[in-house]
């Protein structure tokens, strides 16, 4: 039986393999952060002190908004041709994937998210009070847990006549309690203010429930026809 | 003809409903292994939904398919290939590249598996062109190398002469005919029966998702044609 | 629908009444006065949402875990799926609505984001985000794409619970229905409870209703797949 682990590293290998041959979702993807990233500075015009304090929602609402874009990217190129059915009809096993796309994600938007960090620094003139080292940890925490719901429910949208509406309808609502971990922890790190660790333990509960929940029932949304 | 034992598929009054509306009505047959089955009919007939049924990519609204004798889908995966309309690769990718991919999902080792499968059907593995730049034809030949790729024992082909030329054509049939002959099952879903005339052992028309006509070679098409029914 | 719905309609028919005889004659609230009574609505209306939406969440999964064994036992619990998301989005905008109405004119503001109003419009936006997805899914794969995306989402309710409950003790602002533990005089307690078995029985019988709705159109989808098989020439 084919492996977990090398089908997930096939399917991840192929999704950069595209992406760097297409480098049509990375591209746009970068450009639109950057758009976005100048129009919140001109909506938002803080002062330093203030900054701190809101960057944290600033910066996680535009990575959701960005996420978003890349997240219906990935499953579309699985349509054309429809290449999905070669995977389903193959002994590979669904999950295998579902973590292929869920990392092959986590990686594009990572690297959109550390392009829009530096501009984010400059046009809000920020800086960090609190232990930056513990910025990664949110990053990492806080992109998976978008990443994951983010994926699956790409993937469960396919399906629908509205698809790339359909995405932000159902990953927006069910995010809440991750993005406000996000903003909190990010917001307590700028600011120094407080302890982030409540809201990191809430990140972490929220990926090791969701990654689990995502995993077992992915199979069932593949094989839905 | 004596009949084979274990027969490789079997239909039980398999029908499949899209809505209100019924591809396949209550169908059943039993195939033997080792043959290579005609499937003709008009178009909207129910050839293709028959063969995505046999694959596995949809489930019958009633009835069963037994593949091997058993109803579980999951091990006759392996065991299967399939090929579509559409051509089932990444436009982005080279040939090589797209089937050391689907090696990777059966488990097969890259090489030489994959350069063989794309010399079988002669197109030049080394080839760096992309596959969205194929030709129509190339795409259907690696599409179809794509199918065979595993080895497998069943083969469900839907299709696979279209937009392929004339000399083409007869050197992918003498190949199915080759693969039958070393034991494979093949089902072969066409709108040009003559291109299976010296392969093909036994044919099926379908005609408003039954199985209409069943006959020797490819008897089954001018069956149809003259209104003549088993 | 037969005597037991009759029985059943009388019966909430009567709870309610009693119900609300019960809100207006309960003591009146010291600070908030007469619009305080809105609460007898406000609570079990949420309390009632929160039963639909864990019955959904009890639907989906045994829709998942006997559509292919019991293909009649998967048909009603999707049934039962569908009408206990719709009712619990009716109960839940009651929710949402009745809070400000009674948050205005008390406190002077239109909305608070604790814990137990914040949950509330997340259940809200979720199952609303479920009924768009039914809607727009794809043929038969709607029962069973809704389900997976119910499961998700009532694993979120907790979650969501927490996340707010923390930021409010680092942000504290009003709390609606007075906070947690907050006493409450037994005739109040009385007729709050009388108020959530008449929206219990009330709740039930639009259930009732929407599943039996749900299960006629399956029941007509399938007697019409039955003629599509037998019809047609041979």
């Amino acid at each position: 039986m084919t492996s977990l682990f090398a089908v997930t590293r096939a399917t991840l290998a192929k999704d950069v393999l595209l992406e760097w041959r297409s480098k049509d979702a990375i591209n746009a993807m970068l450009f639109f952060s950057v758009l976005v990233v100048v129009i919140f500075s001109f909506a938002f015009d803080p002062s330093a002190e203030e900054s701190r304090r809101i960057a944290g929602g600033l910066v996680w609402v535009a990575f959701l908004f960005a996420a978003n874009v890349a997240l219906n990217q990935t499953w579309m190129r699985e349509l054309r041709n429809q290449v999905l059915d070669a995977y389903r009809v193959s002994p590979a096993p669904a999950n295998a994937l579902f973590l292929g796309k869920a990392l092959g994600n986590f990686f594009f938007v990572t690297v959109v998210e550390l392009a829009m960090t530096p501009l984010f620094i400059v046009f809000f003139n920020l800086r960090i009070l609190g232990p930056a080292w513990q910025l990664v940890i949110v990053l990492v925490l806080g992109t998976w847990a978008l990443v994951v719901n983010g994926t699956f429910f790409a993937a469960v949208s396919l399906r629908t006549r509205v698809r790339e509406l359909m995405l932000p309808l159902l990953l927006f609502p069910v995010s809440i309690p991750a993005l406000l971990g996000m903003v909190e922890a990010t917001t307590a790190i700028l600011t120094g203010d407080a302890s982030p660790r409540f809201w990191l333990n809430l990140l972490l509960v929220y990926d090791v429930v969701f990654t689990t929940a995502c995993l077992l029932l992915f199979e069932t949304v593949l094989h839905a026809e | 003809m004596p009949a084979d034992p274990a027969p490789v598929l079997e239909l039980d009054s398999v029908s499949k409903l899209f809505g209100r509306v019924a591809a396949l009505r209550e169908l059943t047959a039993s195939f033997a292994p080792g043959r290579l089955y005609g499937i003709f009919g008009e178009n909207g007939a129910g050839k293709s939904t028959l063969l995505r049924l046999i694959a596995g990519l949809a489930r019958p609204t009633r009835g069963r398919i037994l593949r091997w004798a058993s109803d579980d889908l999951h091990p006759a995966l392996a065991r299967m290939g399939y090929m579509a309309h559409a051509s089932l690769l990444y436009d982005e990718l080279t040939a090589l590249e797209n089937l050391r991919y689907f090696a990777g999902l059966y488990g097969l080792a890259a090489s030489p598996a994959c350069e063989d499968a794309i010399s079988s059907v002669g197109l030049d593995p080394a080839l760096s062109r992309r596959v969205g730049d194929y030709s129509q034809g190339m795409r259907q030949r690696l599409s179809l190398a794509r199918a065979l790729l595993h080895g497998p024992d069943l083969l469900l082909l839907d299709e696979p002469f279209s937009n392929v030329d004339a000399g083409s054509a007869a050197s992918m049939a003498a190949r199915l005919g080759r693969l039958r002959a070393s034991g494979k099952t093949i089902f072969v879903v066409t709108h040009q029966p003559a291109h299976l005339e010296a392969v093909a052992d036994e044919s099926l028309w379908i005609a408003a998702g039954e199985i209409a006509a069943r006959q020797p070679g490819i008897g089954a098409a001018l069956a149809a044609s003259t209104g003549v029914t088993q | 629908m037969n005597y037991k719905f009759l029985v059943l309609t009388l019966f909430t028919a009567v709870l309610l009444f009693y119900g609300y005889y019960r809100a207006m004659s309960a003591p009146e609230e010291l600070t908030m006065g007469e619009v305080q009574r809105i609460f007898y609505y406000h609570v079990p209306s949420a309390w009632t949402s929160f039963v639909c939406f864990f019955a959904n969440f009890l639907a989906s999964v045994v829709y998942l875990a006997r559509r292919k064994s019991s293909p009649a036992a998967g048909q009603a619990a999707d049934a039962v799926a569908v009408a206990t998301a719709e009712v619990g989005v009716v109960f839940c905008t009651i929710v949402l609505v009745t809070g400000p109405l009674w948050a205005r004119p008390v406190w002077g503001i239109w909305w608070t984001w604790d814990a137990r109003l914040t949950t509330t419009l997340i259940l809200w936006l979720i199952y609303v985000s479920y009924l768009f997805l039914r809607h727009y899914a794809a043929g038969g794969q709607a029962p069973t794409l809704a389900s997976v995306v119910a499961i998700i989402g009532f694993l979120d309710v907790p979650m969501v619970y927490m996340a707010i409950r923390w930021f409010r003790t680092q942000h504290p602002q009003p709390v609606m229905a007075g906070g947690e533990g907050s006493g409450l005089d037994p005739a109040m307690w009385n007729a709050l409870l009388w108020n959530w078995a008449a929206f219990l029985a009330f709740g039930f019988l639009l259930i009732w209703m929407r599943y039996n709705l749900a299960r006629f159109q399956q029941l007509l989808d399938e007697r019409h797949a039955l003629a599509a098989l037998k019809g047609g020439a041979r």
